[in-house]
């Protein structure tokens, strides 16, 4: 056995290597190695913690201290301070870097200390690319006790009274999907996962599969023998570049243990995975286009029944699971459904990760047991709305689902209670929003995104959404009537009740549900042509306040359009007609003279 | 894998090469490297305790350093907790001194009392 005194965790997954985190590694080895501290020091790279707003993140163990927002030059000070001389560096630590308190490390965080981490557990702990200490954190025990203790059918039965219900979006209780697919004829069934995360702002599967990729194919391989499949494949998007390779790491090595491959722990049991790349399309991430992309067609979806348990890949019995919910498969077994039972709401047990971004400090993925309401996820765990703003509304499920709005912040984040405000829990996309955000701006948004998105195979999603986000854009440019807001109601509806597939049926919702709790923006946008929040364009104008403007002549000298114009101790003034509204004069503006006119 | 033994086997042995990252609460040894510390030889002292531990897999023991306590002609010094947070003081150590350490009070939890400050202190009188 190697002994270091100290191991330096350094977050691999993306939001951390696109602020430099790689550099910082190498930095960390060339330091250490300079230090001559290389036997004593062992540098990990790490999956997401999930606190991505204060990346790069860099843990020392044994202390547990929690560097955050590590530059480039930071190495040295922290390697020169705490691998030499053992003081921690309190300025660069997590939470108030001017604490007193050195043993503030990564359990006493406010952002962690909340959360209970299930399928996020090993990530940022472990390191993703050695199978060795996945299995040193109780990994594959789960499924050598299933493959040498249990039955199939009592595999299924205690994901059933588990409760564990599909974190995709839909909330289906995966025990069920997994029974029907087991109780399914054929010579040959598969078990799918679906890591085609495609939600704007969502991103708890990349985390999983870059952080903690063989939790994913061990329950797969669970999966597998449960319902009676030699064959998984994960469909991945090729976008998650460090997701893939750390993949394909952990399934040759999975291979080379014979954890994937034939009669596994010495039973009749084989069972092996491929990847599929997706090319991103979010279609993709609907399950029958999934399995058509994975036949080597255009990934478009197709009716529903047959479902896939009966007749999904290559037309056999297949199971189809998403990352999430794949990921929480082991500890149930190894913890007990019982225990998993004591986690969670009435309905939903367990937990749910939201990737929660927008108007908030602590921008990142908590985990937390489903039933948390919004209040506890935005300030307790989120650190609140930054620059003093008012909470406005949370958009939750992404283009498929709604917004919640101030009034009902504490709605318990639950399947049931979510759908009942017109929302939906969706993948876990969490959108704040503050009093500076325009709701029909954001329905807006949400449809661009699936008139862009649509596969266009049936009309109502092809050419309804389109026509939505006319009268949208119509709106927003302040030239709405106010028939139109019904026009747009009556389209949502009818979208919602011909559409093909799943994407298309809640293509409408961000609009449904920002007309339910704001329809006096839409009304104020129509009849007055304001936009409440000065968002649109079209509808608002900066104005240079003649009372504070100092004449220094900044706006002008800034604005790319030449639309500022003014003299020596007279007050600057913008020419409207030139402004394209860029806000840059309001932002320079050294005296705050600048100001939008809504 | 052929075996569920073969899995606990990889389990324990990784376990033991992490084991400082789930916050196990056995011995730690501080080891003083402030310049004073570093001057008067404790680089050696310290490679030999990560040494001798990583020799005897005592993955429960931490090594950690620390600044100057402030008794710089007795350096190098070095410090063991126990699990209750009680501490022995060793004074003037050297690389054989730390291997007796390891041999003597970590390994079979016998204090070496002659190396301890008292000692060095009692010398002095």
């Amino acid at each position: 056995m190697e002994f270091f005194r100290a191991h330096v965790l350094v977050c691999g997954g993306t939001g951390c290597t696109s602020s430099n985190s790689e550099k910082i590694r190498q930095e960390f080895e060339a330091q250490i190695k300079k230090n001559g501290l290389d036997k004593e020091v062992k540098i990990v790279t790490t999956g997401c913690h999930g606190l991505c707003a204060e990346g790069p993140i860099v843990v020392v163990y044994p202390e547990g201290a929690m560097y955050t927002m590590v530059r480039f030059e930071d190495v040295k000070e922290i390697v020169d301070e705490h691998l030499i001389k053992g003081r921690l560096v309190k300025r660069l630590m997590a939470g108030d870097k001017n604490a007193q308190d050195a043993s503030k490390s990564l359990e006493n965080v406010d952002f962690f200390k909340r959360q209970v981490r299930i399928a996020l557990r090993n990530c940022g702990i472990i390191n993703p690319e050695s199978i060795d200490e996945y299995i040193a954190y109780d990994g594959y025990k789960a499924l050598a006790k299933a493959l040498t203790e249990m039955k199939p059918e009592e595999v299924v039965a205690e994901i059933k009274k588990s409760g564990l219900r599909g974190r995709g979006g839909a909330g289906f209780p995966t025990g069920l999907k997994w029974e029907l697919t087991a109780k399914a004829a054929g010579d040959q069934k598969y078990v799918l996962c679906n890591a085609d995360e495609g939600d704007p702002g969502a991103f708890m599967d990349r985390s999983v599969l870059e952080g903690d990729p063989h939790s994913v194919l061990e329950a797969m391989a669970i999966a597998g023998y449960a319902v009676g499949a030699d064959q998984g494949y994960i469909y991945v998007r090729a976008e998650y570049p460090i997701a893939v390779k750390r993949l394909e790491i952990a399934v040759k090595q999975a291979r080379e243990y014979n954890l994937l491959g034939k009669n596994i722990f010495g039973t009749n049991f084989s069972f092996d995975i491929e990847l599929r790349l997706g090319a991103g399309a979010f279609v993709c991430g609907e399950e029958t286009a999934l399995m058509t992309s994975i036949e080597g067609h255009r990934g478009e979806p197709r009716p529903k029944p047959p479902f896939p348990a009966v007749s999904g890949l290559w037309k056999k019995p297949t199971l189809l699971n998403n990352v999430e919910s794949y990921a929480n498969i082991p500890v149930i077994l190894n913890n007990g459904a019982d225990w998993f039972t004591k986690i969670g709401s009435e309905k939903s047990k367990g937990t749910k990760v939201f990737a929660v971004g927008g108007k908030i400090n602590n921008t990142g993925l908590v985990e937390i047991p489903i039933g948390t309401t919004l209040r506890e996820i935005i300030y307790d765990i989120g650190g609140g709305i930054p620059n003093g703003k008012k909470f406005k509304a949370a958009q939750t499920g992404g283009p498929s689902g709604g917004c919640i709005p101030a009034s009902k912040i504490d709605t318990p984040m639950d399947y049931e209670p979510l759908k009942e405000l017109g929302s939906m829990m969706g993948s876990g996309g969490l959108i704040v929003m503050d009093e500076d955000n325009c709701m029909v701006d954001i329905a807006r948004f949400f449809l661009e995104f699936t008139v862009d998105e649509s596969c266009g195979k049936c009309p109502p999603c092809r050419i309804g959404t389109k026509r939505m986000l006319e009268i949208l854009e119509k709106i927003t440019s302040g030239k709405g009537e106010m028939e139109d807001i019904d026009k747009l109601e009556l389209l949502a509806k009818n979208i919602t009740a011909s559409a093909l597939c799943g994407l298309g049926q809640s293509a409408p919702q961000p609009v449904l549900s920002t007309l339910r709790f704001f329809r006096d923006e839409y009304i104020a946008h129509v009849k007055d042509k304001k936009c409440p929040a000065g968002v649109c364009k079209s509808m608002m104008s900066y104005v240079i306040s003649a009372d504070h403007c100092k004449s220094c002549g900044i706006c002008a000298k800034n604005c790319p359009v030449g639309a500022i114009s003014g003299e020596k101790k007279m007050p600057y003034s913008i020419d409207q007609e030139k402004c394209i509204k860029c806000g840059a004069c309001m932002e320079k503006c050294p005296f705050k003279a600048i100001f939008k006119n809504a | 894998m052929k075996s569920i033994a073969e899995l606990e086997a990889i389990r324990n042995k990784t376990l033991d090469e992490i084991k400082m990252r789930k916050n196990s609460n056995g011995i730690r040894i501080v080891v003083g490297m402030a310049t004073c510390g570093i001057a008067a030889g404790a680089r050696p002292v310290m490679n030999t305790f990560v040494e001798e531990l990583g020799k005897r897999q005592l993955s429960d023991v931490s090594v950690t350093m620390t600044g100057c306590i402030g008794v710089c002609r007795l350096e190098p010094i070095v410090e063991v907790f126990d699990a209750d947070g009680n501490k022995v003081t060793y004074v003037k150590m050297t690389a054989e001194k730390a291997s007796r350490v390891v041999t003597e009070h970590i390994v079979n939890g016998r204090v070496c009392s002659d190396l301890t400050i008292d000692a060095a202190v009692n010398e002095g009188k």
